[in-house]
């Protein structure tokens, strides 16, 4: 159980701080696959960096800490303070660009041995990536490419292959086939699913595309303006969802051979700069009141491992 | 006789990459045969990945690339080819572009209602008044106000309100068709349906055909009447939209559809043949997609496919239509 | 904010300077180059600020005549210089073609031939007598190859970017791309480029003078120090000579360099990207 208690995650900027992240917390069991949604600028991506512990000026962790369930080389809890010597051996990270993330000036072979655990020898594991790498289907002569003479999607593909190989408790992707094709996407999409399953690890997955998250993942976590909104069971989710928000971003999509009108998510999200006051959907809110201008509603849970922060969930349901 | 909204024949782009050594030719677009007619405004879609030559193929009848051979003719005016071209001028009128990144369609050193009144006045030929009152009508119709808009910067607007500006600058000059390359594919999925639809209330207000280059085919088939899938520089499958999305003829649309991350039915889960080194791909002799096809046979590798003409008007490329 | 105070030292600076150097003079009755007008080596007073140097000269007004000449030198020549390198840098990188090309091989020229050698050769041919102006044009050819190339790198990644297909479907005309989209990406860095160019060439003068080759018997701030080397200032004593030009020097690079480092970070903030 990864349990993130009270997160405040806060930018410094010439402006002054910003609360990227606003008091979230949350419980997410091991083994699945964590999908976590909403637009741009809701805080998805500072989640994801605190949970890796990429913590650096200008980020800062106001408050709050993430306790990951599983235990370190010294046999004591890990938590924010000690995961950065675990990463990409117990916890790892697939980023949206990969170009952005591969040295450009070095082979792929020697960016996969990066992260040697200090008692293993590198011939050894190199010879183990070579395996790994034709396991998932993968020519391995890409391990012998600088990064630029390899396609978006294989990049990607090589990058989901570093952070599995060692095989890591926690895998955290941030938009990792948002600059994909379609086809290039199902395909990484389904290697980590696949990956998962083996692995029996869990995963959590960002994305602004819920078609994405409907495919693959288990359970749905989805942030608005910095602050939870609604959490539980991806099935129960799109299926019945509980607040407005989700509604409308399921509602939004189109698909081929559904002609009925669709819509897209009106207005904008509120500036967090603003003093903001109740909830904060609520000025895009068809169902908005005054008790939601006002008072800000809590994540409660309305069935058994569904919770929404809306005062007029069971409206919806 | 219907008017022509877009024909091109036998249109090629070779790009020769690589240094001194190890030169690449790359087929960006290979014998494109396209034509699509009709006397009312209609929404044509060009849809593929990257690579497939869609963003080549807008980007040379926007005439900011030049064909290697080939003619192109959009709404009855050469845009390349032998021939008699239109001036400038004349084809600006006729035709505008919407590009994929709103921000950087804006210089971040001018205010964006600039860039309307530029049009106004040096496209339309209009004085500085009568540019307000058109600007001001241009950003109601995508449902913005000119008070809203005016004297601010590109940084101040979100990518949705930046690609409508975007819109209403390209809707200005009245064009009888405007080229949206991937127009929403850098905003939020939840928000993009805002853009789309606004597409399609302009066909009818503006009477403007669009020519919707993307590669997301659940928008495409939302909004197309036509709609031509392209694989590596070549046409695979054009036609009406929908008949091609419900009932799809050429594996690559099949392949496609099947990789659409939907909201209704959950993905099989099987392997997917994808291309190795995509490079090598177009220097194949026959059909391109032919490491990928569940259907290819050694003719595949023999003989380029042709058109095959179909009952209800569509032209299939493959040698099993 | 950092980057203001940095520019507001810096312009402090500078303002203190130019008004110093350009409104001082007009108190000063005598013609600080004539030597042997006072009493030769006075100390510090109330009569002659710095005292006086050893061709009798009052150090004081020397410098402040010093301080002017230089300044006017280096802004004149930057001037000229920073036009040159835009219209050049601009239109080669915009237009492209073989005229980028021919362009370029001058400027390229122009860049390689290495200044001090060639300066050396010229200044040694007309030893000391050179006008004052003929040094400014020298120092103009030999200043605008260097930004030419970067204000025509920074035009060439500006023409591929999208904004400029933009501005043609508005129907703008070439010259008015240049102008409008192009050029203020140019602009932030031509106002550094003319700072550093006041900089480089009241360098180049100074070292010029040090050597003997400028126009010693006009004030600058190299023909002090080349006076005061060789009239062995140290040795001498008389340390407010060679010290008071140096101290002039550097804290009126300092004002340079800080209104040129502030101004690039104003920019920059400007543009959002900070």
């Amino acid at each position: 159980m990864i349990k993130l208690n009270n997160i405040v995650a806060t930018y410094t900027t010439v402006r002054g701080q910003v609360r990227a992240v606003d008091g979230v917390s949350l419980d997410i069991p091991n083994g699945i696959i964590l999908g976590v949604a909403g637009e741009s600028g809701c805080g998805k991506s500072t989640l994801l960096k605190v949970l890796y512990g990429d913590i650096g000026f200008p980020l800062t962790l106001q408050t709050g800490c993430v306790e990951y369930g599983f235990q370190g080389d010294d046999g004591l809890q890990i938590t924010t303070s000690t995961i950065r010597q675990y990463w990409f051996r117990r916890i790892s990270y697939i980023p949206q660009s990969s170009m952005s993330s591969l040295n450009p000036v070095v082979r792929i072979r020697k960016q996969f041995i990066d992260f040697l655990p200090p008692d293993r020898r590198k011939d050894q594991v190199l010879e183990e990536v070579r395996a790994y790498v034709k396991k998932l289907d993968l020519p391995p002569e890409a391990l012998d490419a600088y990064p630029h003479q390899l396609s978006g999607g294989m990049r990607q593909r090589l990058m989901v292959a570093m952070a599995t190989f060692f095989n890591p408790d926690l895998i955290l992707a941030d938009e990792p086939t948002t600059a994909l094709d379609v086809v290039v996407q199902k395909g990484i999409l389904l290697l980590l699913m696949d990956l998962q399953q083996q692995m029996k690890n869990t995963m959590i997955f960002v994305s602004h595309d819920m078609g994405v998250h409907y495919q693959i993942t288990h359970k749905m976590f989805i942030m608005y303006a910095a602050k939870a909104v609604e959490f539980g069971d991806s099935n129960a989710i799109f299926e019945s969802p509980l607040h407005p928000y989700t509604k409308m971003l399921i509602e939004s999509l189109p698909t081929v051979g559904d002609d009925h009108l669709r819509q897209g998510v009106i207005g904008r999200p509120p500036s967090l700069w603003d003093n903001l006051r109740g909830c904060r959907f609520a000025a895009r809110c068809p169902l908005a009141t005054e008790l939601c201008r006002s008072e800000e509603p809590n994540l409660i849970e309305y069935t058994p491992g569904h919770f929404a922060a809306c005062h007029y969930a069971e409206k919806l349901s | 006789m219907a008017t022509t909204v877009l024909k091109t024949q036998k249109l090629n782009k070779v790009y020769r990459l690589g240094g001194l050594f190890r030169r690449v030719r790359i087929n960006a677009l290979d014998d494109v045969n396209l034509h699509v007619e009709n006397d009312q405004p209609v929404i044509v879609s060009l849809v593929g990945e990257s690579g497939s030559g869609k963003t080549t193929l807008a980007k040379v009848i926007l005439r900011l690339v030049e064909p290697t051979s080939g003619r192109a003719v959009v709404y009855d005016r050469l845009v390349a080819g032998e021939g008699d071209k239109p001036t400038r001028q004349d084809f600006m009128r006729a035709v505008q572009p919407i590009f994929q990144n709103p921000f950087e369609a804006f210089s971040s050193y001018r205010t964006v209602d600039t860039y309307l009144q530029t049009t106004a006045t040096r496209i339309n030929g209009l004085n500085q008044a009568q540019a307000v009152e058109v600007v001001s009508e241009a950003l109601t119709s995508v449902g913005l106000k000119y008070d809203d808009v005016r004297g601010k910067y590109p940084n101040q607007f979100s990518g949705g309100e930046l690609q409508r500006v975007s819109i209403a600058r390209a809707l200005i000059p009245h064009p009888n068709i405007i080229v949206a390359d991937e127009p929403v594919s850098m905003i939020d999925a939840s928000l993009r349906m805002n853009i789309i639809n606004l597409f399609l209330s302009l066909k009818e207000t503006y009477k403007t055909s669009f020519l919707y280059i993307t590669h997301d085919l659940a928008t495409a088939y939302y909004i197309s009447d036509y709609l031509a899938v392209m694989y590596r520089g070549s046409i695979v499958e054009v036609g009406q939209a929908k008949a091609v999305l419900s009932s799809p003829q050429h594996p690559y649309t099949r392949l496609l559809l099947e990789s659409i991350p939907a909201t209704n039915r959950k993905w099989a889960q099987q392997p997917i043949a994808l291309s190795d080194i995509e490079t090598k791909e177009y220097q194949f002799g026959g059909c391109r997609f032919r490491n990928r096809c569940p259907l290819a046979k050694d003719i595949c590798a023999q003989e380029r496919p042709t058109a095959v003409k179909k009952e209800d008007g569509r032209e299939v490329y493959c040698h099993f239509a | 904010m950092n980057s203001n105070l940095r520019l507001k030292i810096g312009l402090a600076i500078l303002t203190v300077f130019t008004i110093g150097s350009l409104l001082l003079p007009f108190f000063n009755t005598v013609d600080p180059s004539q030597q042997g007008k006072y009493l030769k080596n006075l100390p510090m007073s109330s009569a002659h600020l710095l005292g006086t140097n050893s061709l009798g000269q009052d150090t004081f007004w020397f410098l402040v005549f010093a301080i002017r000449n230089s300044l006017l030198l280096g802004v004149a020549v930057s001037l000229c210089s920073t036009i040159i390198s835009v219209l050049v840098g601009l239109s080669a990188g915009y237009i492209g073609g073989w005229y980028d090309r021919v362009v370029m091989l001058i400027t390229d020229s122009f860049i390689t031939i290495p200044i001090l050698p060639i300066l050396i050769v010229l200044g040694a041919l007309v030893r000391g007598s050179t006008s004052f102006f003929s040094i400014g044009l020298i120092l103009v050819v030999f200043s605008w190859a260097w930004n030419s190339r970067t204000i025509r790198s920074i035009a060439l990644s500006v023409r591929e970017r999208e904004f400029i297909n933009m501005a043609r479907f508005s129907g703008m005309s070439t010259l008015g791309i240049i102008l409008k989209e192009v050029f203020p990406y140019v602009y932030a860095y031509t106002v550094v480029g003319f700072i550093n160019s006041i900089l480089f060439v009241i360098n180049t003068e100074a070292a010029l003078a040090v050597i003997g080759l400028s126009n010693v018997r006009v004030p600058t701030l190299g023909s002090i120090i080349f006076w005061a080397l060789n009239y062995n200032a140290l040795f001498i004593g008389q340390f407010t000579w060679v010290v008071a030009p140096v101290v002039a020097t550097v804290l009126l690079f300092l004002g340079l360099f800080l209104t040129s480092t502030g101004y690039n970070e104003l920019f920059a903030l400007r543009r959002g990207r900070v």
